[in-house]
């Protein structure tokens, strides 16, 4: 829970936080030692006075999750969205039965979401079928840049996606993390093209597409697709980590996404541990969108806009009630935005 | 890498022609992005060239441009016999190294990967370079007192005549030097401000045609700091 100098509480979920192992003895190879190693000069965009050491970023413990993303980074809930990765790393840089025990311990603040991964093909479907029901899955991560064997990524728009959107959307996983890496096949085309958001969103209307990292570096395709999809969702994980040292540029994407999307659709997230959430927060709350682009957007940060983005939606798409959840998680129930959106997203 | 001032003359020529190349993405060029790790000059007529990009992981298609295009740049000055020229540290380094050594084309560089060459994906990085240096000067004018009205009228000739600031005249040129480059047919007589297919602006439209521009520029921007910033982290590993 942030609390403003004015005294009022803001209900905060953390849309995309991750427990991984980078660590030597996991990885299997070059391209393992070279995944993490990306993310730790990912970690040196944030403040000097953030940094970990490369031992502790490579592995870092639950303890550290809890003291950084509940104690002080002032999330109330927070969701996992993790990332596979089986050709760089033994157990996956991300594990599931790892992130699910981490979850048992804290129910009612962590949501633990999967992965699946459409060239596992017919074997996959099944398996899919056996985590939900495993593990009650709500919402997966999609990497469509993951290495598997000679292949390189994959498209939502591949026939065998389509399958398993079908999948999903008959199990009740209803929220797609969309991560646009660089999908490098075929090699003459571009390698961040967000065009197969549009066709998987058009096809399955009653799936939410969110798209981490806004689909940058390629902002307008993504504004373009999400003004004209509705149940496509930016999600602000990197985004929010320039806001420390690119304070104006920080306010052109966010003055983009509140004029396209409006400020219902804009999910904060942290991307931890990448970065700590607690600086992200306390620059976003006192953030103010600069004049010029203010004015150009016709936007503002108003406290229900705040409200919003950074908890209330991701609320709605989780079908988590904010009043009942503080209520379990015994704390003081916040006011909600004037124009908090009533309805679950998708029903 | 910082610019060469003491080893001859010819390692500062290769500088300078390293300099041209650009990024496709970033739309800036390799030197000022500190790409360049190592350039050596034997028997004053072979040149070496290594060169870093932020990631392990950049899009191999843009690293093959790069490599092949220093390659180029630096086979253009006429006392150079052989060069070489590394990609270092990256996921595909042998199959672009080998592919630039032996002048292939893309196709063969990596084959089975992709049925075209790299032209069309050149040509779309090109426009986009058009549209962020198009963006940049547009909102200078504008903020210099010009209006849409005029700015949608003025011809390129017209445009290199008025009396701008430091900030202003360094846009022009960049602006004018890709002007050029896509519409290599066109004279100082033709309009100075289309779209990249070479459309007039509607003076009517004009907030919308700028806003579509910033939109290209955001990107251009957002790849030029993350990269400077994982550059800077990766080399301070």
């Amino acid at each position: 829970m942030f609390t403003t100098k004015s005294g009022e509480q803001v209900f905060v979920i953390d849309s995309h936080t991750h427990l991984w192992d980078g660590s030597p003895a996991n990885q299997k190879n070059i391209h393992g030692k070279q995944f993490i190693d990306c993310f730790y000069d990912y970690h040196h965009l944030g403040p000097d006075s953030y940094i970990w050491p490369k031992e502790k970023f490579e592995r870092y413990s639950e303890e550290d999750y809890v003291k950084d993303v509940f104690e002080q980074g002032y999330a109330d809930m927070a969701i996992f969205n993790p990332q596979y990765l089986g050709d760089f790393y033994h157990n996956g840089f991300s594990n599931l039965q790892r992130n699910e025990a981490f979850r048992k311990q804290h129910p009612d603040r962590i949501i633990a979401n999967g992965f699946w991964d459409p060239r596992n093909e017919e074997a996959g479907l099944k398996q899919l079928e056996k985590d939900a029901k495993t593990y009650g899955w709500k919402g997966v991560k999609l990497y469509t840049a993951e290495w598997k064997g000679s292949s390189k990524g994959w498209k939502l728009s591949d026939p065998w996606a389509y399958r398993y959107l079908e999948k999903s959307q008959e199990l009740g996983i209803k929220n797609m993390h969309v991560h646009k890496g660089p999908t490098i096949r075929p090699l003459n085309k571009d390698a961040f093209n967000v065009e197969d958001v549009d066709d998987a969103a058009t096809s399955f209307p009653d799936l939410n597409f969110i798209v981490e990292h806004v689909g940058l570096p390629r902002l307008e395709d993504f504004c373009f697709i999400a003004a004209q999809e509705p149940n496509v969702y930016a999600g602000l994980a990197v985004v929010s980590a320039l806001i420390h040292k690119r304070h104006h540029y920080f306010g052109e994407i966010l003055g983009e996404l509140l004029f396209w999307l409006g400020p219902d659709r804009i999910l904060y997230g942290s991307d931890y541990a990448i970065w700590s959430p607690k600086w992200i927060v306390e620059e976003l709350m006192s953030y103010e969108l600069p004049e010029d682009v203010a004015t150009e957007t016709g936007q503002s940060l108003t406290l229900d806009v705040r409200r919003k983005i950074m908890g209330e939606n991701a609320a709605r798409l989780y079908s988590i009630d904010i009043a009942e959840r503080c209520k379990e998680l015994g704390l003081r129930t916040p006011t909600t935005s004037k124009t908090a959106k009533q309805e679950v997203a998708v029903a | 890498m910082q610019v060469p001032t003491r080893c001859g003359n010819r390692r500062q020529e290769v500088w300078l022609a390293l300099s041209a190349v650009t990024d496709p993405e970033l739309d800036e060029s390799v030197t000022a992005l500190e790409f360049i790790t190592a350039l050596e000059v034997e028997d004053q007529k072979r040149v070496k060239v290594e060169f870093r990009l932020p990631t392990y992981w950049c899009a191999p298609n843009f690293a093959f441009l790069m490599a092949s295009d220093l390659r180029d740049a630096v086979a253009e000055l006429p006392w150079v016999e052989e060069v070489s020229v590394k990609l270092l540290d990256h996921f595909s380094a042998d199959l672009i190294n080998r592919g630039v050594a032996l002048k292939q084309d893309f196709r063969d560089a990596f084959p089975g990967e992709t049925d075209d060459d790299l032209t069309a994906l050149r040509e779309t990085f090109l426009g986009k370079a058009f549209e962020g240096r198009q963006e940049l000067l547009l909102r200078q004018l504008l903020a210099a007192g010009y209006d849409p009205g005029w700015i949608a009228q003025v011809s390129l000739g017209e445009l290199m005549r008025q009396p701008l600031d430091a900030r202003g005249d360094g846009l022009r040129s960049l602006y004018a030097f890709m002007w050029r480059r896509i519409r290599p047919n066109a004279g100082e007589q033709d309009l100075a401000f289309t779209t990249v297919d070479g459309k007039p602006l509607e003076p009517s439209e004009f907030r919308t045609y700028l806003r579509k521009v910033s939109g290209v520029r955001r990107n251009q921007e957002f790849n030029g700091l993350i990269c400077r910033g994982l550059l800077a982290a990766r080399n301070a590993r």
